[in-house]
This record gives C-alpha cells, sequence and structure tokens, in this order.
C-alpha cells in the first residue's frame, strides 16, 4: 500500500493506492487521524485502492467520527469498485460522504 | 473428508500473522477463480477468508502470534466448503457474533461481513480437541 498526501487551497487529499488490510491499516489510520487532527477538510481518494478490509474501513470510521465532532467535513472520493463493495457489504456506504471526484472538478456529490 | 464427490482445490498453511494475508489472498482468490462463480463472488470470498483470518490472529491468538493458520476449500457440488483451523485457546463461539451496524464505531465489522457474504458460518472447537475450527460454506450458483 502506498499513498500520498497533498494540499489543495487548505483542504488536504490522502490519496491511498494498493491493498488497505490489516498489515498496512495502522499506517493508514495513523495518517488520517493526524489529517483531521489538523482541522482541515479531508479527503480520500480511493480511486487506486485495489483492496480494503474492516480494519481500513475502520480507520475511515475513526477519523469521520473525530472531523464529526469537530465540525470539519472528512469525504471519500473517487471510490473504486472493491473498495465501493465493502462499503455496501459494511452499510457504510450510505454514512459516508462519498463524492464522485475531487472538489474543483466535475463533483457531483453522488 | 474428501466425501459426496468433494474436491479440494486449496489446502495451505501459513504463518498468523498479518504480513501472510496477502498470500492467502492471492491463493484463495486463484483457487475460487476457477470455480464459475461471478468476479463480485470471488472478490467476497477473498473478503470473508481474510476476515476470518484476521479474526484468529487478532482475538484467537492475540498479541503472542506464535500459531499457524490452516485453511482448506472444498468443492462439493454448488457449494465451497472453507475450513479454517488454528491451534489457539478455545474460543466461546457465542462472543464471535456480529455488532450492531447502527453502533457506528471503528471495528467489528470483520465478522458482519464474514456472515453477509457466507451463506453457512460455524465456528466449533477442532474434532482433535486442539484449536478452533471455522467452516464457512458458499454456494456459487
Amino acid at each position: 500500500m502506498q499513498h500520498s498526501l497533498t494540499e489543495k487551497g487548505g483542504d488536504l487529499v490522502v490519496s491511498l493506492q494498493g491493498d488497505v488490510d490489516l498489515d498496512s491499516s495502522p499506517a493508514v489510520r495513523e495518517l488520517l487521524l493526524r489529517c483531521v487532527g489538523r482541522g482541515a477538510t479531508v479527503f480520500v481518494d480511493l480511486s487506486n485502492v485495489s483492496y480494503i478490509d474492516s480494519s481500513g474501513v475502520a480507520s475511515f470510521v475513526e477519523a469521520f467520527q473525530i472531523a464529526r465532532r469537530n465540525g470539519t467535513a472528512f469525504a471519500l472520493v473517487s471510490v473504486s469498485p472493491a473498495a465501493r463493495r465493502v462499503l455496501e457489504l459494511a452499510r457504510l456506504d450510505k454514512v459516508f460522504t462519498i463524492h464522485e471526484s475531487l472538489p474543483g472538478g466535475s463533483d457531483d456529490g453522488a | 473428508m474428501e466425501g459426496r464427490g468433494a474436491s479440494r482445490i486449496l489446502s495451505l498453511r501459513v504463518p498468523a500473522r498479518a504480513d501472510q494475508l496477502r498470500r492467502v489472498r492471492e491463493e484463495v482468490r486463484a483457487a475460487v477463480d476457477g470455480c464459475g462463480c461471478s468476479a463480485q463472488a470471488a472478490g467476497d470470498i477473498v473478503l470473508a477468508v481474510d476476515e476470518a483470518c484476521q479474526n484468529i490472529i487478532r482475538h484467537a491468538y492475540g498479541d503472542a502470534c506464535e500459531g499457524s493458520i490452516a485453511i482448506e476449500i472444498e468443492r462439493v457440488g454448488d457449494e465451497l466448503v472453507f475450513s479454517l483451523v488454528d491451534s489457539a485457546p478455545p474460543l466461546d463461539p457465542r462472543s464471535v457474533k456480529p455488532r450492531d451496524l447502527d453502533d457506528l464505531r471503528p471495528g467489528g465489522l470483520g465478522t458482519h461481513l464474514i456472515r453477509t457474504v457466507m451463506d453457512e458460518t460455524d465456528f466449533a472447537r477442532h474434532p482433535s480437541g486442539a484449536g478452533n475450527l471455522l467452516r464457512m460454506v458458499k454456494r456459487i450458483t
């Protein structure tokens, strides 16, 4: 699993690539918590996530809850089919804010 | 147990460690890909086996991960039968239950995913008396 972090107009964009599993999710969790701790809007780009398990999804839940408590936005973006399937199975696809593309593009908030 | 026209399509033993899960996923994917199930069903099966292995690593063995996980998949007619065996201390099957999904919190999703994907899931002591046996069934037609 690889990741990158970019700043876009004060928002943070975390891009995850590859498999987010029990081996790699601790690093994802740490990164996401650090980002939401900065008080910025956080977008997590999942377009290149080939696999995600419950531990990866749990890191999203934790970051989402902290952002909500802090009154900041946390959204998933360009969710790959593999990741979307797991969110659906976990019944979290209606819980997270999911955008089809990054803000500034053709963001439709689907 | 290769009765009723059963054919074993995977027999694998791996150390009970997170860094082994990629190999588990690859081997399970390769085994079920030839069974005629849809791409989505194959992906779901890989997820369920991965989650089951995680439960063994995190909850059965706990932090002292010296043990291994034996994974077998048999095809019996239109069913895939999965057996995961560990040598961890006895786990109370009643403690292995999905959480209420309305209770949004990190963790606890794995068992829900397994039960959602698989048609049957049974936790038991291994017949040998040592370790736990998780048996899962997925109907593929």
